[in-house]
C-alpha cells in the first residue's frame, strides 16, 4: 500500500516533469520524483519498533537482548544511500534553478513553449 | 606491479579540485596541470591492457565495502576514454582561447573523467550511480558552458532528461537492493540466479533499460542529443559523442544486463530493435541537416546504434544458445565499433570545431572552398569521414564488416541489409559535408579564414593516425587477443562475472 502511494507520487513528478510548460514547475517536477525514489529507499529499511542499529554492550548482556537487537534492528544501508542521493538532488538542483535563472535573464520568460531556438 | 585502481579517479578528481585555485593570472598553468593528469590517465590505462583486478576501498571486504573491478570490458573502455580525453584536452588548450573563466571548464571537464572512469571501474550498484551523476552533472554544466541562448536551451533540456533518467536508475537500484539485499554486482547477480527474477527485479531491468537508454541517446530517448552536442563548445561535443554516452549508456547497460541479470531472448531483441530505430532514424534525420554539428550528432545516434545492434545481436544468440563463436563475433563488432566510433567521431567534432574557428559559423550553405585555406582540417576531416563510411582500410571498415559476418552467420539476412543501407546514408551525409564544406567556390568573406596550428594540429593528426591503424587491432592476432577478446569475453560469459570477482580476491 505504502508502497503503490510511493510510486503513485514518482508517477505525479514525472507527469508534472512531462506535461507542465515553466521550467520551474518542470524542476519541482523532477524533485518530486527524486523524493519519492528518496522515500521509497527509506521504507526499504523501515521496521515496525525499530531500533537504532548499533551494537553495544547491553546487548551481549543476555542472549534475549541479543536476538531483540537482531530482530528489531533497522537496516542502516537505505539511509546512507538516501544521504547520498539527497546531496547529489542537491547539486543539480543547484545546477538547473541557476540555467533557469540565467535562460529567464536571456529570454525574459519561463515558459518553454516561447524558448525554441534549436528545432530539427 | 599492480596499479591501485582508484588512481583513475583520483587523478583527475584531484586535478579538477586544484584548478580552479590557480585563478585567472595562472590559466596556461593550469592548462598544462590538465594535460599532464590526462596523459598521466592514458599511460596508466596503457599498463592495464590485459589485466584484470579487484580492489576494495578501505579494504572492507564485499559485499559490505565497495570494490572497483578491472577486467577485459573495463580496460578497453579505460583505454578509449584515456585516448580521447587525452586529444581533446590538448585540443581544448588552443581551442578554449575563445572563452573566458578556462580554468572552471578544466575543472569540469576532469570532473567529467573522474566520473566516466569511476563508472566503468565501479562493481557496485550505488557506486555507479553515484560517479554517473558526477559525470553527468559536469556535461549539463560544459553544455550550457557558452551561456548563449542556445547554450541554455539545450542544457536545460540535456539536465531535464538526463535527470529523470539518473532517478529511474536509483529507482531501479533501490529495487534491486530491496530486492536482493545487495548492491554489490557479483553478489546481486548470484542473488538472481539463486532466487530467479520476479516482478520487482523485471521492473527494476526495465528502469535500468529506460535510464541507460536516455543517457545513451537510442532512439526513442533521443530528444536531448542533437540540441546538446552541437551547443556544446567543440572539444565537448567531442567527448559527449565519443566517450560519455558510450560510457554512462551503452557500457553501463551492457553491464548490468550482461553481468548481473542475464541474457535473455526477450532483452536480446529489444537491444536489436532499439539499436536498429537508431540506427534508420538517426541516418535519415543526419542526412537533411544543414548545421554540422547537428549533422554530426544525429549521426551519433545511428552509430551507437549499430554498438547496441551488434550487442543485442551478441545477448540474442546467447540467450538462444546458439554457437558461441558467433556471437562473440557479433559482441566482438559491437565493442570495436564501439572503439572506432569513439575515436573518429572525437576527431570529427574536433575539425567542425577547427572549421567553426576559422570560418565563425556552423551552416555548411555558408561554407565552400575551405579545402585551399585549410588544408589539415580538410585531411583530418576526410580521413574521418573516410573511417565513418566504412572504406577499406580505414577502422570504420573493419567494424561494420565484422557486423556483417555476425549477422550473415547467424542468418540474419535482413541485419545485414539494414547494415549496409545505413552505411550508405552515412555516406551520404559525410559527402555532404565534403562537399559543402570543402569543395566548391570559397565565398568572398571566408577568404581570410586560416588554419588553426599548435596543440589543436597535434590532437587531429592524432587522433587520424589512430583511425589509419585502428584497424589493426583485429588484423595483428595479438593485438586483439590482448585488447578486444578479454572484453568480449566478459560479456559472453555473462553471470559468471560474480564467481570471476568474487575468485579474484
Amino acid at each position: 500500500m505504502l508502497y503503490a502511494l510511493c510510486f503513485l507520487l514518482f508517477m505525479i513528478g514525472l507527469y508534472c516533469a512531462v506535461v507542465k510548460k515553466n521550467m520551474v514547475k518542470i524542476v519541482v517536477g523532477i524533485l518530486i520524483m527524486e523524493y519519492a525514489v528518496n522515500l521509497f529507499l527509506v521504507m526499504l529499511g523501515f521496521r515496525q519498533n525499530g531500533v537504532a542499529p548499533i551494537l553495544d554492550e547491553s546487548h551481549l548482556e543476555s542472549q534475549t537482548a541479543l536476538t531483540h537487537f537482531l530482530n528489531n534492528a533497522v537496516d542502516p544501508l537505505p539511509q546512507a544511500l538516501v544521504l547520498t542521493a539527497i546531496v547529489i538532488s542537491l547539486g543539480s538542483l543547484a545546477l538547473m534553478i541557476s540555467i533557469c535563472i540565467r535562460t529567464y535573464e536571456r529570454y525574459g520568460t519561463f515558459d518553454i513553449t516561447e524558448i525554441r531556438r534549436l528545432r530539427g | 606491479m599492480s596499479i591501485p585502481l582508484p588512481v583513475f579517479i583520483a587523478i583527475p578528481l584531484a586535478a579538477a579540485f586544484l584548478l580552479p585555485m590557480f585563478g585567472k593570472r595562472g590559466k596556461d598553468a593550469a592548462t598544462v596541470v590538465a594535460n599532464a593528469a590526462t596523459i598521466t590517465l592514458l599511460l596508466l590505462a596503457v599498463t592495464c591492457i590485459g589485466k584484470s583486478e579487484v580492489y576494495e576501498i578501505g579494504k572492507w571486504p564485499i559485499p559490505l565495502g565497495i570494490n572497483l573491478v578491472l577486467d577485459g570490458l573495463s580496460s578497453l573502455l579505460l583505454l578509449v576514454i584515456s585516448i580521447v580525453t587525452a586529444a581533446v584536452m590538448l585540443f581544448s588548450a588552443g581551442y578554449m582561447e575563445q572563452y573566458t573563466a578556462r580554468a572552471k571548464f578544466l575543472s569540469l571537464f576532469l570532473l567529467m573523467v573522474a566520473g566516466m572512469n569511476g563508472v566503468v571501474l565501479s562493481g557496485d550498484l550505488f557506486n555507479l550511480f553515484v560517479f554517473l551523476e558526477i559525470a553527468s552533472l559536469a556535461s549539463y554544466a560544459l553544455v550550457g558552458f557558452g551561456c548563449g541562448h542556445e547554450q541554455l536551451e539545450a542544457a536545460f533540456k540535456y539536465t531535464v532528461l538526463g535527470s529523470i533518467a539518473s532517478v529511474m536508475i536509483l529507482f531501479g537500484v533501490g529495487l534491486v537492493y530491496g530486492n536482493t539485499g545487495a548492491l554489490n554486482m557479483a553478489y546481486v547477480s548470484k542473488a538472481i540466479q539463486n532466487s530467479g527474477m520476479n516482478a520487482g527485479l523485471g521492473f527494476a531491468l526495465a528502469l535500468f533499460i529506460v535510464g541507460f537508454g536516455l543517457k545513451a541517446a537510442l532512439v526513442p530517448f533521443h530528444a536531448w542529443l542533437p540540441d546538446a552536442h552541437p551547443s556544446a563548445p567543440a572539444p565537448i561535443s567531442a567527448m559527449l559523442s565519443g566517450v560519455l554516452i558510450k560510457s554512462l549508456g551503452v557500457y553501463a547497460l551492457a553491464r548490468v544486463v550482461f553481468n548481473v541479470f542475464g541474457v535473455s531472448l526477450q532483452i536480446g531483441w529489444l537491444l536489436i530493435a532499439l539499436g536498429i530505430i537508431s540506427m534508420v532514424v538517426g541516418a535519415f534525420l543526419a542526412i537533411g541537416q544543414w548545421d554540422i554539428k547537428r549533422l554530426m550528432a544525429y549521426s551519433s545516434i545511428s552509430q551507437v546504434g549499430y554498438v547496441m545492434l551488434g550487442i543485442g545481436l551478441g545477448a540474442m544468440l546467447l540467450a538462444r544458445g546458439a554457437n558461441p563463436a558467433w556471437a562473440s563475433l557479433a559482441i566482438l563488432g559491437g565493442l570495436f565499433h564501439l572503439a572506432n566510433h569513439a575515436v573518429y567521431k572525437s576527431l570529427l567534432f574536433l575539425t567542425s570545431g577547427s572549421i567553426e574557428m576559422a570560418t565563425g559559423t556552423r551552416q555548411m550553405a555558408e561554407m565552400g572552398g575551405l579545402t585551399q585555406r585549410l588544408p589539415f582540417t580538410r585531411a583530418t576531416c576526410t580521413l574521418a569521414s573516410a573511417s565513418i563510411v566504412g572504406i577499406p582500410p580505414f577502422s570504420g571498415f573493419w567494424s561494420k564488416l565484422i557486423l556483417i559476418i555476425a549477422a550473415v552467420q547467424a542468418q540474419y539476412y535482413w541485419v545485414a541489409a539494414i547494415i549496409v543501407f545505413v552505411s550508405l546514408c552515412t555516406l551520404i551525409m559525410y559527402l555532404k559535408v565534403q562537399r559543402y564544406v570543402f569543395l566548391g567556390e570559397l565565398p568572398e568573406k571566408l577568404s581570410r579564414a586560416k588554419e588553426n596550428g599548435g596543440s589543436m594540429l597535434i590532437a587531429t593528426v592524432f587522433l587520424a593516425c589512430l583511425c589509419i591503424l585502428m584497424g589493426l587491432l583485429v588484423l595483428i592476432p595479438g593485438l586483439r587477443s590482448t585488447i578486444l577478446e578479454p572484453a568480449v569475453t566478459v560479456l559472453t560469459d555473462g553471470l559468471k562475472y560474480s564467481d570471476t570477482v568474487i575468485g579474484m580476491l
